[in-house]
């Protein structure tokens, strides 16, 4: 590691003002505090949107102001929200930044001042994108996946300037994205410090790191789209746009392919999933270890269930396109394709089954996140493989059963790995614990409710209770009982959403007040807990870079008396250890 | 209290920024690799769109692109610009410093003489009313070399920079990765030119056979 040699002998430039500090900071753990902050604060807002969809499917009429073209903007800014603006921003730009640098061991990014850009353009394109509340026409409300022609034609709520605020707002995203993935994929290949080989990386890691080269392959798929579709709408090209006849007036576009728009669409919609997932199993794999006290079943197998996961979310897109019509061989390849990608999926399950197994299983909160997430996603994962099926798709495709499947397995479970990681390294970023009385509330009332959310939603889903609808009275095949099913789920979910403000006002006292925490709280072998400050400081690791002796999982080590070895310890400070206890023993 | 002490004798300068380059240049690598992507998923939508009914090919006898010579002198223009880089990045591993910074600042203005070009190439095109929502075809054009130019322009902007970095009195070393870079971007945009010249200037047939390969025929 010839970089790593020279990167001790590089001057470390403490910034010195507030403003360098904590602003225009370069510091990736700074940065990581940006980036969570900020998309905290935007998905809080599609939260409270989402609780305003709920009470009028639950309580049709109750918000005065709650029209469809309403109903419809709180969805699609909802949906676009939560998936890239907080899940993928929190995954990558939060826990990427801070913890990439302190799990391998480097002092910072290799690139500082573009990481830097990277969380000033994504702050702009959320801005971009809220600004698009405040505009006439309000937000756009063509569903997250603002498929053309009704996208940008008038008539669909926000297809004047929200449309192009969002369009425009993805891809100065997709520009932050870039800036930042360059980063943490060539800090990761570049800037691992002595003896932190790939194999011996966290699995935090290598999930980020891989869903990262999924977003920089990915989201330019989404960046040709955006921009097609603003040429589309601007320029008054023909991309997307088919022959339309719009009030009796031919429209100016014509011959474009809205299913040209699908493709691209989910070529990078497909990866997002995985872009979401693939660093929450890498975060829940270390979460479970660590408070099991135990070595990740299969450490090399996970590994390369992740690369593989990686390499196959780019071949089943179509999958999203089933009730699009497509050659029915194409939906055999991609129904195929799609059950493949089960099959690293479910081993990376049985790992972390496997490494509980006969663990000395601590139930603290970040555990008791980890085990929901993997209840979470089991059920969320079985939904996806009915529904990978063309057969079985097409007729639960615009029912609440999908509802039910995407937000178990790409909202609710990573939401909890999210939860249960900076349950876990709030200790590291602030020096405090967070409360845990409070933590333990705000776990089971998350975790049960979202079960009595989403539960429900697949019985709603074979009743044939169709999704995006805005009211669903008048419906002769809707009985009674599921608008009483609507209500509970509402109630629900507000309570749910309310519960929220208990984990920000533990995050906000705890920062101040919280129990102060020590170094390595949980006892963690992985480097990040071996800093010598904690927080930790500028330039991360003091005068010298930690040398790295073995994988971050050796905990219960036979013949070891501390149930942990940290990655620090090298077979000769081993003896040293040994030869002390068995002094102890005489 | 973490500032380590800045060593300041050539020789470590010369190996700080040896291990710099390696993390520069594989950055620059993804960098590209994720331009390639971009501007390989363009084609195939264009391939894609290629294959409807209502494409009129602009290298038809009476469209703009049947005879593209001012592209051939853009192409060129861009050429040269990539030879004269190469000369300021080979220049500057002899420690060559008047020599590379005339390659280097030829380079950067061949790069904006291509812009200009282009910029014409567009004037024409509008001129023969392929404006750009008049055709696909003519879409796809102004889409593609103008993505094409706003990278060329990134570069321009990275090349500024270094530029002043001569200026500046930066230490070789600095520099010399500073104009290694810039000479792999202009290659490489230069690569990325020929090909969607080439894709822009093909027959329909050679768009229904990738078209049918692709299997979207």
């Amino acid at each position: 590691m010839a970089y790593a040699e020279q990167a001790e002998r590089e001057a470390v430039h403490e910034p010195t003002s507030f403003i360098t500090r904590y602003i225009w900071s370069q510091d990736h753990k700074v940065i990581a505090v940006q980036y969570a902050l900020t998309a905290i604060f935007v998905g809080l807002v599609a939260l409270v949107l989402s609780g305003l969809m709920r009470l009028q499917i639950g309580f049709p009429g109750s918000l005065s102001f709650m029209d469809p073209s309403t109903y419809y903007q709180a969805m699609t800014m909802h949906g676009m929200i939560m998936v890239i603006y907080l899940l993928t921003a929190l995954f990558l730009g939060g826990f990427g930044n801070y913890l990439i640098p302190l799990m391998i061991g480097a002092r910072d990014m290799v690139f500082p001042y573009l990481n830097m850009l990277s969380y000033w353009f994504y702050l702009l394109s959320v801005l971009v994108l809220l600004a698009s509340f405040f505009v006439p026409g309000g937000p756009s409300g063509a569903g997250w996946t603002l498929y053309p022609p009704q996208s940008i034609t008038p008539g669909t709520p926000g297809s004047g300037a929200g449309i192009v605020l969002m369009l425009v707002s993805l891809a100065i995203f997709i520009v932050a994205a870039t800036m930042g993935g360059l980063n943490y994929v060539t800090t990761v290949l570049q800037a691992r410090t002595h003896g932190m080989t790939l194999f011996r990386m966290p699995l935090t890691v290598w999930g980020i790191f891989m869903a990262t080269v999924l977003a920089l392959l990915a989201f330019p798929a989404l960046f040709v789209s955006a921009v097609m579709m603003l040429f589309d709408r601007l320029l008054g090209t023909s991309f997307f746009m088919p022959d339309m006849i719009l009030l009796g007036q031919q429209t100016e576009h014509s011959g474009g392919s809205p299913i040209l728009f699908q493709h691209l669409f989910w070529f990078f919609g497909h990866p997002e999933v995985y872009i979401v997932a693939l660093p929450a199993f890498g975060l829940v794999s270390d979460l479970i270890s660590v408070h099991a006290r135990k070595n990740i079943f299969g450490y090399r197998m996970m590994v390369w269930a992740i690369v593989a996961i990686g390499v196959l979310s780019f071949v089943v897109w179509a999958h999203h396109m089933y009730v699009s019509g497509m050659n029915p061989y194409f939906g055999f390849f991609f129904a195929t394709t799609t059950l493949v990608i089960a099959v690293p999926t479910a081993l990376k399950v049985y790992n972390w089954v496997l490494t509980l197994w006969r663990g000395d299983i601590h139930l603290t909160v970040p555990m008791l996140f980890a085990l929901a997430f993997i209840l979470t996603f089991l059920v969320g994962g079985l939904t996806g493989l009915f529904l990978g099926n063309v057969i079985v798709d097409i007729p639960l495709s615009d029912t609440y059963f999908v509802v039910a499947h995407f937000h178990m397995v790409m909202g609710v479970a990573p939401i909890l790995v999210v939860f249960g990681a900076i349950y876990h390294w709030f200790p590291k970023v602030t020096g405090r614990m967070l409360d845990d009385r409070l933590g333990k509330l705000h776990f089971w009332i998350t975790f049960l409710g979202t079960y009595a959310i989403y539960f429900p939603m697949h019985y709603l889903g074979f009743l044939g209770m169709p999704r995006r609808y805005y009211a669903y009275e008048g419906y002769e095949f809707i009985p009674q009982s599921a608008h009483d099913l609507n209500a509970f789920i509402t109630v629900a979910a507000l309570i749910v959403g309310v519960t929220q403000l208990l984990f920000l006002y533990n995050l906000l006292h705890s920062t101040f007040r919280g129990r102060p925490a020590g170094p390595n709280p949980w006892r963690a072998a992985s480097l990040e807990w071996q800093t010598p400050q904690t927080p930790p400081a500028h330039g991360n690791w003091g005068a010298k870079l930690p040398v790295v002796h073995r994988w971050a999982y050796d905990y219960s080590v036979p013949g070891v008396q501390q149930d942990y070895i940290p990655q620090t310890v090298s077979e000769h400070d081993m003896h040293g250890l040994s030869a002390d206890s068995d002094e102890e023993a005489d | 209290m973490n500032t380590l002490p800045l060593q300041n004798d050539p020789d470590s300068v010369r190996a700080e920024y040896g291990d710099r380059r390696r993390a520069a240049v594989a950055g620059m690598r993804i960098f590209l690799a994720v331009i390639t992507m971009l501007f390989l998923l363009f084609l195939i939508a264009f391939i894609a769109r290629s294959q409807s009914g209502d494409w009129r090919p602009l290298t038809d006898p009476a469209a703009p692109l049947s005879r593209p010579l001012l592209l051939w002198i853009n192409t060129l223009v861009l050429g040269l610009g990539s030879l004269a880089l190469q000369w300021a990045r080979v220049a500057m591993r002899y420690g060559q410093r008047g020599e590379s910074l005339i390659g280097f600042g030829l380079g950067g203005l061949c790069a904006l003489g291509f812009i200009v070009g282009q910029l014409a190439a567009w004037w024409q095109l509008e001129r023969w009313g392929y404006g750009v929502a008049s055709t696909p075809s003519s879409s796809f054009f102004f889409l593609l070399t103008g993505l094409h130019g706003f990278h060329l322009l990134g570069g321009l902007l990275a090349w500024a920079v270094t530029l002043g970095g001569y200026w500046r009195g930066w230490a070789l070393a600095r520099l010399q990765l500073r104009v290694e870079l810039c000479a792999i971007y202009w290659h490489y945009l230069l690569a990325l030119w020929l090909l969607l010249f080439l894709a822009l200037t093909s027959s329909p047939q050679t768009y229904r056979t990738i078209a049918a390969l692709c299997g979207l025929g």
